[in-house]
C-alpha cells in the first residue's frame, strides 16, 4: 500500500528532452516507473531513447497513453503554463520539479488546480516515490526501501538524508513526498498526513520541516486533533539567525513567527517525537517503533 | 499626481458576488509570509513605482552628493512653494529615523547641511544589525504635514494562496505590534488572482475605516492601484507606513517599502537598474551572481551543501558537535562544476574559515559533478584548509571514485554525523578522529 502513486501509475514527463528532464526520465524508467509519454512542443512523433513516445501537447499524451500523473521539468518562465496544461488535459497529480517559478504564477496555477480538483506536489521539490514501485521526480532511488513508514518533507536533500537513515536501519517506507519549500505550493503537511492516515500500508510518519511559514504548526494542530499514527519530526534551522534569508523561498525567520523553536514546541505539544540532531531522525523513529510496533488499523470515515 | 480613474472604470460591481466582510488578521499571520526570494528596493525606487501607478507621493528627488541634495531641495521648494523639506537616508533597512537618518529642515541651505551630516554616516538601526550601513544616497522630499497616519500593505498569504491586502487605521508604528496586540485593528483581504482587486473590494476595506469623504474614496483608489503595482511588478511585499491623510484630504504615501520576487526577474529586464550592490555583502553578492545562496554566519567551519534544508541541518549538526558554522551555503539543485568551484572561492574569502565541510546528498545535483568541481577548485586554489567531504545520492560511486583518484588529501565523512564531527575537530586544529561507520 502507498499513497498517490504505485506500480500501476502511468507517468508523463513534461520537458523530457531537456537535460534534467532526460536524465531523470531515464532514472525513473530504470527504477521501474511506468514512463508512458514525454511532452515537448515541436517534437511530437519522435521517441525518447527509442522507446517513450513524445507528444506536442499533454492532451495528446493523455489520450494516447492514458497518462495520469505528470512530472514537470520545464523552465520557470513556462512552468505555470505547463501545470495548467496538465490540469486541463485530465492529469490527476502534477509533480513540479522546476525551481524558481514566480510566486504570482503559482497563485494563478493553484487556483486552476483547485477548481479542477487536481493535486500538485511542489514546485521546487524532489517529487514523490513509492519505494520499489514508482518514482516521480529526482530523488535518488537507491536510498529508498519498501516498507511501512510515510515520509513528508519541505526540504529536498534533507529528505534523502532522512530516508537513507531509515533504510540503513532496515526501516522501509510506504511513500515519500517532498512537498517543496516555496511560498505557494500544492500538497502540504496536512494533506499528506490525511493521506497517510487513511493508508493501511503506513504505520508511522516522518515529518521534516524547516524555519519559516506556519506549515509545521498547522501539522501539529492536525496531529493533535486525532492523527492516530506515531510521528517523528525534525525542524531544520534551529541555529539560523532571525531575519536572514536562508536559500530558498520558505526558509527565513522573520520576527517571532516561523522560528524553529516555536515549531518544535508545537509538534512536541501534539505528541510528536522531535529529533534534535538531524543525524538521529532514523534512530528516533526506530525507538518509537520498538515501543509501539504497529499503529492501530482502525479506519476513519474518510476516503 | 492625479489618480487615474480610467483604469478602474471598466470593472463593474459583481451582482452575484456578495462583498465579504474584510477579515481581521490573525496573530502576526503575515509575518510568516515575508519569505519569498527577495530583492529589496530603496524608498525612492518604491515611491517612483507608486507614483507611476497614480498613487500620490511627496515631490522628491534622489541625491548622491551634498550638492545634489541642495539642488534637489531648491527645486522642490520652488515647485511646492514650501520651504520645509525632509532629507532621508536611503538604505535597505527600516528604523532610519531613530538612528538619525531622517532630518526635517527648512530651506535649501539647511538641507545641504543635513545631507552633509547623513551622507557617509554609518547608520545603525534595529534592522541593520550592530555594524550598521553606510549611507550613500539620500531622498530629498517635500515635507508633508501629516494628519491621520494609516498603514497599507500587500503580501502573499501562503495559507490562503492569495495576494492579500492589509489596511489599518493605526499607521506610523510597527504594524506587527499593532496586529499582535489588537488583531482586529488590521484588516486583511485575499484577492482572487483571476480578477485582481475589484473596485468594490477596495471600497469595502477603505470605507471600513470610516474616514469620511473624499478620503475614503481616495483611499479605495490607492488600494486598488497598489494591488495593480504589486502584480505588474511581481512584488513579494509592499508596505506604505505611514499612508497619511493630509489636512486637505489627500491620501499620500509618506514612506514606501517594496520587495520584489527574484524568481520573476526574467520578465522584468528593467530590474538591473534597481539593484544597489553597496547594500549587499560582497561575498553574498558574488554568490548570487554565480547562482547560489551564501550567508556569512561568523564561525570557522565553512559549509558547502546542496539544498536549503540540508544546509540548515548541517549548520545545526555542526553546533551539536561544538562547532560554529562559518556560513550557510546552498549550491542549489542543478549546480555545475563551475558553480561548485565558485562556491569554494566564496567560502575561502572568509578568513575565519579553518576547515570546510562538504555535505552533499545528490538528487538533481549529481555526485560526480560535485566531485569534479571540488577537485578543480582545490587544484586551482590549493588546499588552504582541511577539507571533509561526505557524498551520498545520485552517481555517488563515480563521485567517490573521482575524489579518491585525485590523490588530494580529502578527509572522507562516512555520514553526516561523522563528517560534521571531523570538520569541527579539524577546525580546532585537532586531527580528525575516526568516528561513525559507513552504514
Amino acid at each position: 500500500m502507498s499513497i498517490l502513486v504505485n506500480a500501476d501509475t502511468k507517468v508523463a514527463i513534461q520537458g523530457i528532452t531537456g537535460s534534467a528532464g532526460a536524465f531523470h526520465a531515464r532514472r525513473m524508467a530504470e527504477y521501474g516507473t511506468k514512463v508512458v509519454a514525454g511532452v515537448t512542443p515541436g517534437k511530437g512523433g519522435a521517441r525518447f531513447d527509442d522507446t517513450v513516445p513524445i507528444f506536442d501537447t499533454v492532451a495528446r499524451a493523455v489520450t494516447e497513453t492514458g497518462a495520469e500523473v505528470s512530472c514537470i521539468f520545464v523552465p520557470p518562465a513556462f512552468a505555470a503554463d505547463a501545470v495548467a496544461e496538465a490540469a486541463e488535459a485530465g492529469i490527476r497529480l502534477v509533480v513540479v520539479i522546476t525551481e524558481g517559478i514566480p510566486t504570482l504564477d503559482m497563485i494563478a496555477a493553484r487556483r486552476l488546480l483547485d477548481a479542477r480538483g487536481v493535486r500538485m506536489i511542489g514546485p521546487n521539490c524532489p517529487g514523490i516515490i513509492t519505494p520499489g514501485e514508482c518514482k516521480v521526480g529526482i530523488a535518488p532511488g537507491y536510498v529508498h526501501k519498501p516498507g511501512r513508514v510515510g515520509v513528508v518533507s519541505r526540504s529536498g536533500t534533507l529528505t534523502y538524508e532522512a530516508v537513507w537513515q531509515l533504510s540503513s536501519l532496515g526501516i522501509g517506507q510506504s511513500t515519500c513526498i517532498g512537498i517543496g519549500g516555496d511560498p505557494v505550493g500544492g500538497v502540504d503537511f496536512v494533506d499528506a498526513l490525511e493521506l497517510f492516515d487513511a493508508d493501511e500500508g503506513t504505520d508511522a510518519v516522518v515529518l521534516i520541516g524547516e524555519i519559516g511559514g506556519a506549515a509545521e504548526e498547522r501539522a501539529a494542530e492536525f496531529i493533535r486533533r486525532g492523527f492516530r499514527k506515531p510521528v517523528v519530526a525534525f525542524v531544520a534551522g534551529v541555529t539560523a539567525p532571525p531575519g536572514r534569508r536562508m536559500g530558498h523561498a520558505g526558509a527565513i525567520v522573520s520576527g517571532s513567527a516561523g522560528r524553529a523553536a516555536d515549531k518544535i514546541e508545537a509538534l512536541r505539544g501534539a505528541g510528536v517525537a522531535v529529533a534534535e540532531n538531524p543525524a538521529e531522525i532514523g534512530a528516533t523513529l526506530a525507538g518509537l517503533l520498538r515501543r509501539r510496533p504497529r499503529a492501530s488499523q482502525r479506519k476513519r470515515g474518510r476516503k | 499626481m492625479r489618480m487615474d480613474g480610467g483604469a478602474l472604470r471598466g470593472i463593474h460591481r459583481l451582482q452575484y458576488s456578495r462583498p465579504r466582510k474584510p477579515r481581521a488578521a490573525g496573530d502576526g499571520r503575515w509575518l510568516a509570509e515575508r519569505e519569498a526570494r527577495r530583492m529589496k528596493l530603496h524608498e525612492h525606487q518604491a515611491k517612483e513605482m507608486l507614483r507611476a501607478a497614480g498613487i500620490p507621493v511627496p515631490a522628491g528627488r534622489v541625491a548622491f552628493s551634498v550638492d545634489e541634495a541642495e539642488e534637489a531641495a531648491r527645486a522642490i521648494i520652488a515647485e511646492t512653494g514650501n520651504p520645509a523639506v525632509v532629507v532621508k537616508a536611503q538604505i535597505h533597512a527600516g528604523g532610519r529615523g531613530k538612528g538619525g537618518g531622517i532630518k526635517v529642515v527648512s530651506g535649501a541651505t539647511a538641507a545641504r547641511e543635513a545631507a552633509a551630516g547623513i551622507l557617509g554616516m554609518t547608520l545603525v538601526t534595529p534592522q541593520t544589525g550592530p555594524s550598521g550601513r553606510v549611507v550613500r544616497r539620500l531622498l530629498v522630499e517635500q515635507a508633508i504635514a501629516a494628519g491621520r497616519e494609516l498603514y497599507a500593505g500587500l503580501v502573499v498569504d501562503r495559507e490562503r494562496r492569495r495576494t492579500t491586502v492589509m489596511l489599518s487605521a493605526e499607521g506610523g508604528m510597527e504594524i506587527e505590534e499593532v496586529a499582535r496586540k489588537h488583531p482586529g485593528r488590521v484588516l486583511t483581504r485575499p484577492i482572487d488572482p483571476a480578477w485582481g482587486m475589484r473596485a468594490f473590494e477596495a471600497r469595502d476595506m477603505a470605507y471600513a475605516l470610516s474616514l469620511g469623504e473624499p478620503v475614503s474614496g481616495k483611499l479605495a483608489r490607492v488600494l486598488a492601484a497598489l494591488h495593480k503595482v504589486f502584480v505588474s511588478a511581481d512584488c513579494s511585499l509592499i508596505e506604505i507606513n505611514p499612508l497619511v491623510v493630509t489636512d486637505s484630504g489627500d491620501v499620500v504615501a509618506l514612506d514606501a517599502k517594496a520587495v520584489l520576487d527574484d524568481n520573476a526577474a526574467f520578465r522584468h529586464k528593467d530590474r538591473k537598474a534597481l539593484e544597489d550592490p553597496d547594500e549587499e555583502d560582497p561575498a553574498e553578492a558574488a554568490a548570487r551572481a554565480a547562482g547560489f545562496s551564501y550567508v556569512r554566519m561568523g564561525g570557522d567551519v565553512g559549509c558547502l551543501v546542496n539544498g536549503a534544508g540540508l544546509a540548515m541541518a548541517t549548520m545545526d549538526i555542526l553546533k551539536q558537535h561544538g562547532g560554529e558554522p562559518a556560513n550557510f551555503l546552498d549550491v542549489g539543485g542543478g549546480a555545475s562544476k563551475e558553480q561548485v568551484q565558485a562556491a569554494f572561492k566564496v567560502i575561502l574569502t572568509d578568513p575565519a574559515v579553518k576547515s570546510i565541510f562538504v555535505n552533499i546528498f545528490g538528487g538533481i545535483l549529481r555526485c560526480d559533478v560535485l566531485a569534479e568541481g571540488v577537485v578543480a577548485a582545490v587544484r586551482e586554489a590549493g588546499m588552504a584548509v582541511p577539507l571533509v567531504v561526505r557524498l551520498e545520492g545520485t552517481n555517488v560511486e563515480r563521485g567517490r571514485a573521482l575524489l579518491a583518484e585525485s590523490g588530494l588529501a580529502i578527509v572522507v565523512g562516512a555520514d553526516m554525523d561523522d563528517g560534521a564531527r571531523k570538520a569541527v575537530h579539524l577546525a580546532r586544529g585537532e586531527r580528525a578522529r575516526p568516528g561513525g561507520s559507513p552504514s
